[in-house]
């Protein structure tokens, strides 16, 4: 992945008529959902406020709550390992598989694990791995990556899952979903009784208890927490939060958000291996804490977005993730969330572009259930590209220049007539015909008018300065029932 | 009641017809009217597009120009948004923050204007046809202005107004990445139109000339029979004495 590959990425995804509509009723599910579980309370803003402070009290207070929770899980039987780059987080899920002799791995849902390439390591060493979320299993078996933090197969229709399937099965299968979940039941079955070990994400930990939490659908997190012998739970250092009672609120948030579910089928909280006299559990628990870049970001402009908790609100309501779905984005986490991490994680000189593919509507803030104020942060990617000059030179020159010309009125006005002279072989009909770039790239889907004849500055200096107008009858009104308060308007 | 009108760079140099019409409207309401000369830009596409240092170089001219308005009216939700929004933040530390502040404070969206200062939510006119409101997202969320121009349109006579379909969503214009991601950005433009044919309306109105100069130049090439109107137009056509109240006065308007 290089630099100025987005728009290539972009024009893929565009011309997938399949993948857009697919991307386009997911995505209306959700947000749909969304909306309907709001609706259920009278205060959903105050209910945001209280989920943005908690969040943000924690991330002030990372370095104190991070320690609570590696001494009370380590109080409870497991272990913690804190690494700081993706490397160090592969290597040491791989050694702790060595260890324990670990042939094959069942995984539940876990972005972190895509964010540092986990599979493809453990595969190299000979280790099985299983996906055991649906959706995640789905792009396994297609050899793709997650295109939603939440859906991770969203982009992908029926009929392209009956193929992978019938592919698995050997036969062709129908598209219903009976058949469909069954295939997916039958072969995950197998997996979950015969993996030494399970690896998980992390929706929270919790400081207080030394607990994980994981929300699934499909009681797949549960397996994987219980059958196997050995659990590793892979979490970014942010997904934190201080007490079990923060749950209530941060878990309220997180479904409703996501998928406008009450909760999800299945909230599994594991508090470290299994203890003498109890019956089930992995015998080993360890607990990777991820930083990978995510420090960084702490105690700057873009601390809030470490705030995140992984709702996919944000790619939901995106106008553009709504366009091209997920993969266009080039890296693991896509839609607004993803134009804000991908940059700061991996670079600016290389990423910095992500965060143009936005046109700052401001959706992904309105419906961010921990208030993260994406667009802004998105025009701050901007700046940060743009004072690293990684901008194309000539743009920065245009913009100096209109800087320039917008701070001397005179000089606009000339720019304007200018302007109006320039562009006449150009244009017939009202219209440009040809364009120089960029305009042509406006011109190529769009009509675009010419410079009027009159500016308005030139209307208003040939007499409409003082031309009158009628009085409406609302207005007579208003002037006759004003007297009393005319000077009470500033306030209304 | 005197106000400051500040056009807008876009309306000024492409659509001064807009203009002309919120000067009209707001001087049939009783509103005196003057345009500060020295004004050019609100600076946002700079801002937007990360060169905080030049789009500043532009707010300090819009400050210059506006400091003795006691109101300032743009026919712009999006450039009104810029400065009440972001001024404040972009002069920070600036010798100028307190006029920033101030500038921000006294500056309005005209629909706005009308409803939340003046008081009208009705102005007695009338427009024949159908409509459907483009809602702008810089107007709605950055500015917070969601009702005022529903309430202007829908107290119109003679003017049926349809929900668009998705108004939430995007346009697809916003600012420089009409150009930078033209494909998207036009994809987003389909995406709306399709809504807007569904609407069978015959006019697309909306706040933002941005927003219908993106919308407008993408249904024309797509040969789409609607016509596109800015707010001011709209309502001014329908305030106008002796109004033929619709396309006849538009055809009019448009040969003066």
């Amino acid at each position: 992945m290089s630099k100025g590959a987005l728009l290539e990425r972009i024009d893929v995804a565009l011309a997938n008529e399949r993948l857009r509509r697919a991307v386009r009723k997911a995505t209306d599910n959700f947000k749909n959902g969304k909306t309907r579980a709001m609706q259920e309370y009278e205060d959903w803003e105050g209910m945001r406020e209280r989920a943005r402070a908690i969040r943000a009290h924690t991330i002030q207070h990372l370095d104190y709550y991070l320690a609570q929770l590696a001494a009370k899980v380590r109080q409870n039987g497991g272990h913690v390992h804190f690494a700081s780059s993706a490397e160090q987080a592969v290597e040491i899920v791989r050694n702790i598989a060595r260890h324990y002799g670990v042939k094959s791995v069942a995984k539940s849902k876990s972005m972190i694990s895509e964010e540092i390439h986990l599979n493809q390591a453990l595969e190299a060493d000979g280790i099985q791995v299983y996906e055991t979320d649906l959706g995640e299993y789905i792009i396994q078996l297609a050899g793709e990556t997650p295109s939603h933090i939440v859906g991770p197969a969203l982009h992908k229709t029926r009929e392209e899952i009956a193929e992978l399937f019938s592919k698995l099965e050997g036969k062709p299968l129908s598209t219903d979903t009976p058949t469909l979940t069954a295939v997916a039941r039958r072969q995950l079955r197998q997996i979950f009784l015969t993996a030494d070990m399970g690896i998980t994400g992390c929706n929270f930990a919790v400081a207080e208890t030394g607990s994980v939490t994981l929300v699934t659908n499909e009681g797949n997190g549960r397996m994987v927490t219980s059958l196997p012998r050995i659990q590793v739970t892979l979490m970014g250092m942010e997904r934190i939060v201080p007490r079990l009672e923060d749950l209530d609120l941060l878990l309220t948030m997180l479904t409703r958000s996501a998928t406008g579910q009450k909760s999800t089928s299945y909230v599994t909280v594991v508090s470290g291996p299994r203890k003498p006299g109890e019956k089930d559990g992995p015998e080993a628990f360890h607990l990777v804490i991820v930083d990978n870049q995510r420090s960084t970001l702490l105690g700057g402009e873009f601390e809030e977005a470490l705030n995140c908790i992984r709702c996919g609100a944000c790619l939901n309501v995106c106008p553009v993730y709504r366009q091209i779905g997920g993969h266009a984005y080039g890296w693991v986490y896509s839609g607004p969330i993803g134009a804000v991490l991908t940059p700061l994680y991996k670079g600016i000189e290389e990423w910095g572009e992500v965060a143009l593919a936005s046109s700052l509507c401001g959706a992904c803030y309105e419906t961010c259930p921990v208030k993260i104020p994406l667009h802004d942060m998105l025009i701050g990617i901007r700046r940060k590209s743009a004072s690293a000059k990684q901008t194309h030179p000539v743009e920065r020159l245009i913009f100096r220049g209109f800087g320039w010309m917008m701070e001397r009125p005179g000089l606009y006005r000339m720019a304007q007539r200018a302007g109006r002279w320039l562009a006449k072989p150009l244009v017939r009909n009202g219209r440009f015909r040809h364009a120089p770039p960029p305009l042509s790239y406006w011109t190529k889907t769009r009509e675009l008018p010419a410079p009027a004849a009159k500016s308005f500055g030139e209307i208003w200096q040939s007499g409409f300065a003082e031309e009158k107008e009628p009085l409406l009858a609302v207005a007579v009104e208003r002037r006759q029932s004003k007297g009393t308060r005319s000077t009470g308007e500033r306030g209304a | 009641m005197k106000v400051s009108l500040f056009v807008t760079c876009l309306v000024d140099t492409f659509y001064p017809q807009v203009g002309v019409s919120a000067v009209r409207l707001l001087r049939r309401l009783g509103v005196e009217v003057d345009f500060p000369a020295g004004q050019t830009c609100c600076g946002q596409p700079a801002y937007n597009s990360g060169y905080a240092d030049d789009a500043r170089r532009a707010a300090v001219q819009l400050i210059r120009a506006f400091s003795d308005s006691e109101w300032i009216v743009s026919p712009s939700g999006s450039c009104a948004a810029m400065i009440r929004h972001y001024y404040p933040e972009l002069f920070k530390g600036h010798p100028l923050e307190e006029q920033a502040r101030r500038l921000a404070e006294k500056t309005y969206e005209l629909s706005q204007f009308i409803v939340d200062v003046l008081g009208i939510e009705d102005l007695g006119g009338r427009f024949d046809g159908i409509a459907t409101y483009h809602t702008s997202c810089h107007m709605t969320r950055g500015l917070g202005v969601r009702e005022a121009p529903f309430k202007l349109l829908s107290n119109l006579r003679g003017l049926e107004l349809v929900d668009l379909p998705f108004a939430e969503e995007c346009c697809g214009f916003g600012g420089t990445f009409a150009v930078k991601m033209a494909g998207l950005s036009t994809a987003m433009a389909d995406t709306k139109l399709d809504n807007v044919a569904k609407t069978g309306a015959r006019y697309l109105v909306g706040a933002d000339m941005a927003c219908l100069m993106h919308l407008g130049g993408r249904l024309e090439k797509r040969g789409m029979q609607v016509k596109v109107m800015h707010l001011a137009e709209l309502l001014e056509v329908a305030t106008r004495p002796q109004s033929k109240h619709g396309e006849a006065d538009l055809e009019e308007a448009s040969a003066s």
